[in-house]
């Protein structure tokens, strides 16, 4: 039994993309010119976040009051914050920070949701209506609105703040995976396993996910840009990491207030690293779906 | 399926959607750290006093019959008092929703007029250098935190040139918001931008999408002229889909006016809400809550029976 489920695993759970399909794939991504450009930016800032500190080292961690505020110079590239640390080491330090909570939040709510869309398509029925009523719900809550609304509850450590995102933003990918499952669902190769007594979950995690994966993979991108401009929500909504941890989205919202009195540098270098960077994931989402010939993020 | 059919079953489903999030909602107020007597009675409130309290309040009762106290509420109209204000939430609301509605809606319909033209002449040009400029545009503004933009806004257009006031006008009524339009550019730019970026995308693949059908070649070949074509075809049937994310989209507009509220000290809901946390005034939270779910469903309801009042393909794929 067990051997004539593995050759039906094996015949038709073959993805949709055979090798030549992947070469196929990853040549129409490189046609895509902004696509690269984002892969290039995202590179770019990984280094950056987590190669500069090695080269470029700074002090983040003691207050020094005699160079407070100071505007760039030969001494600090990106001038100096309210309490006399290096900007352009704190765009590193803070960076590691937001990358790491946007792509773990981002990748969370793609498992999420995966694995609700999946179960509710394929379960279908009233299982699959009540589940969907769920998603709806989820919607209807702005996410800011909730945020805010853990912010007046909770000051979160950075695993809490990753499962608060992860756990709000899974919505739309369940509904792209469980469209996705419905048309795969009735697929022969999902009946003959399942004629010779293959278990749904079998069907699903050997079938209907490897047959979804480039509509997941797309999705997570989508995702992780979405987070990583949550996590920038975060701090200004009073749920951030605490000093002298910070975030560009932490950054950003301490350097509001000394906009005003002229300082741009505490406000520019982060305010660009985000728009950059999520940039650069929804630049990549859009390579990756044309690629991959998928349709729509919604 | 009729449309009337198909209109009961949307309405029933949008008010398990309602229920569902007043179950989400009673939960947190539950979830409170102390619960809803220590928010009340403060910190330095005794043992004893929290215990009367919650005898007092029905708190002491099993979950599910406080469950159905609260809907009792709801359906009154009832949604609390506030622990800062003294005032009923429902009050509270009413007063601020209207200003609120003002403000997404001129973000809404601003949004759209630039959002819908853009999106078809990046059509109409593909792949030319404005459709590459655009987009690229569109990025950067969906990418853009919408406080860091609006700060932008305010140093640039209020600051360096003074031609805009940094703060919202305030005011009780509508009326008296409105009364001062030129306060309300900067909000309802902030506020359009996101939405600008987003549906001139869409716009962008509906009218590509329509361009390459069989009834464009038909209309060409019988000698309609291409503007004519895009103006009386093209454009009608590439709204469609558009109006259809325009429910979907409701939930980021409210998002963005809670911000956008903070940013320029709007006196709406979003600014209620905003304080409301500061102070962990939990019922004025929770019935916003509340109200700005109600909203979104709402919606997005209307969006799903607009779409299918508008395109007769709709109904004839749906049934």
């Amino acid at each position: 039994m067990s051997s004539s489920l593995a050759s039906v695993d094996g015949l038709a759970a073959k993805p949709a993309q055979a090798a030549s399909g992947t070469r196929l794939a990853v040549r129409r991504f490189l046609r895509n010119r902004l696509a690269v450009v984002g892969l290039g930016v995202v590179v770019f800032f990984v280094l950056f976040c987590f190669v500069g500190p090695l080269i470029y080292s700074t002090d983040q961690t003691h207050t020094l009051l005699q160079q407070v505020n100071q505007s760039p110079s030969g001494a600090h590239w990106l001038g100096t914050d309210a309490v006399g640390h290096d900007e352009l080491g704190r765009l590193m330090y803070g960076g590691k920070v937001s990358l790491i909570v946007g792509l773990s939040a981002g990748v969370l709510a793609t498992v999420i949701g995966t694995l609700w869309g999946a179960a509710a398509g394929y379960a279908g029925g009233w299982v699959d209506a009540v589940m969907m009523r769920v998603v709806d719900a989820g919607i209807a809550i702005p996410a800011l609105f909730i945020l805010l609304v853990v912010s007046a509850i909770t000051t979160p450590d950075l695993t809490g703040l990753v499962l608060i995102l992860g756990l709000i933003s899974w919505l739309v990918p369940s509904r792209l995976v469980r469209a996705e499952t419905l048309t795969l669902k009735n697929r022969d190769f999902v009946l003959t396993l399942r004629a010779i007594g293959g278990t749904h979950a079998r069907a699903i995690i050997r079938h209907i996910l490897p047959n979804s994966v480039s509509t997941i993979i797309v999705a997570a991108t989508f995702q992780v840009a979405d987070a990583i401009l949550l996590v920038a929500y975060v701090s200004y909504l009073g749920l951030g990491v605490q000093p002298p941890s910070t975030d560009w989205g932490g950054m950003l919202s301490t350097g509001m207030t000394a906009a005003y009195s002229g300082y741009w540098w505490l406000i520019v270098p982060p305010g660009l690293a985000i728009i950059l960077v999520v940039w650069a994931f929804n630049a990549i989402g859009d390579g990756l779906r044309d690629a991959f010939d998928v349709r729509g993020r919604a | 399926m009729s449309t009337y059919s198909f209109l009961i079953r949307r309405v029933l489903q949008a008010l398990a959607v309602v229920l569902l999030v007043t179950v989400v909602v009673f939960c947190l107020l539950h979830a409170l750290p102390g619960g809803p007597a220590r928010g009340i009675l403060g910190p330095q409130a005794t043992a004893s006093q929290i215990t009367a309290f919650n005898h007092e309040q029905g708190l002491d009762k099993p979950l599910p019959v406080q469950y159905v106290y609260y809907l009792n509420q709801l359906i009154h109209g009832d949604l609390g008092m506030s622990y800062t204000l003294n005032e009923p939430v429902s009050q509270l609301i009413t007063e601020r929703l209207p200003k609120t509605l003002l403000l997404t809606v001129l973000s809404a319909v601003v949004g759209l007029l630039v959002a819908v033209p853009l999106g078809v002449w990046q059509a109409v040009r593909r792949n030319k250098p404005v459709d590459y400029v655009i987009t690229t545009l569109s990025f950067i503004a969906y990418s853009t935190p919408v406080y860091f933009l609006g700060l932008i806004l305010v140093l640039v257009f209020s600051q360096v040139l003074p031609w805009f006031p940094a703060q919202a006008p305030q005011g009780n009524s509508v009326l008296a918001v409105l009364s001062q339009p030129q306060g309300l550019v900067l909000p309802v730019v902030a506020g359009a931008a996101t939405m600008v970026a987003v549906f001139s995308r869409y716009m962008r693949s509906a009218t590509l999408e329509n361009l390459t059908e069989d009834y464009v070649r038909t209309a060409r070949a019988g000698g309609s002229r291409p503007r004519a074509i895009l103006t009386r075809h093209v454009f009608r049937n590439s709204l469609t889909p558009v109006v259809a994310m325009l429910g979907y989209y409701v939930p980021v507009l409210f998002g963005g006016a809670l911000v956008v509220e903070q940013l320029f000290n709007y006196p709406g809901m979003g600014l209620l809400f905003w304080t409301a946390a500061q102070s962990s005034d939990y019922p004025v939270l929770l019935g916003c809550v509340l109200v700005i779910s109600i909203a979104t469903v709402t919606g997005t309801l209307l969006a799903d029976v607009l779409q299918r009042v508008i395109d007769p393909r709709v109904k004839a794929g749906r049934s």
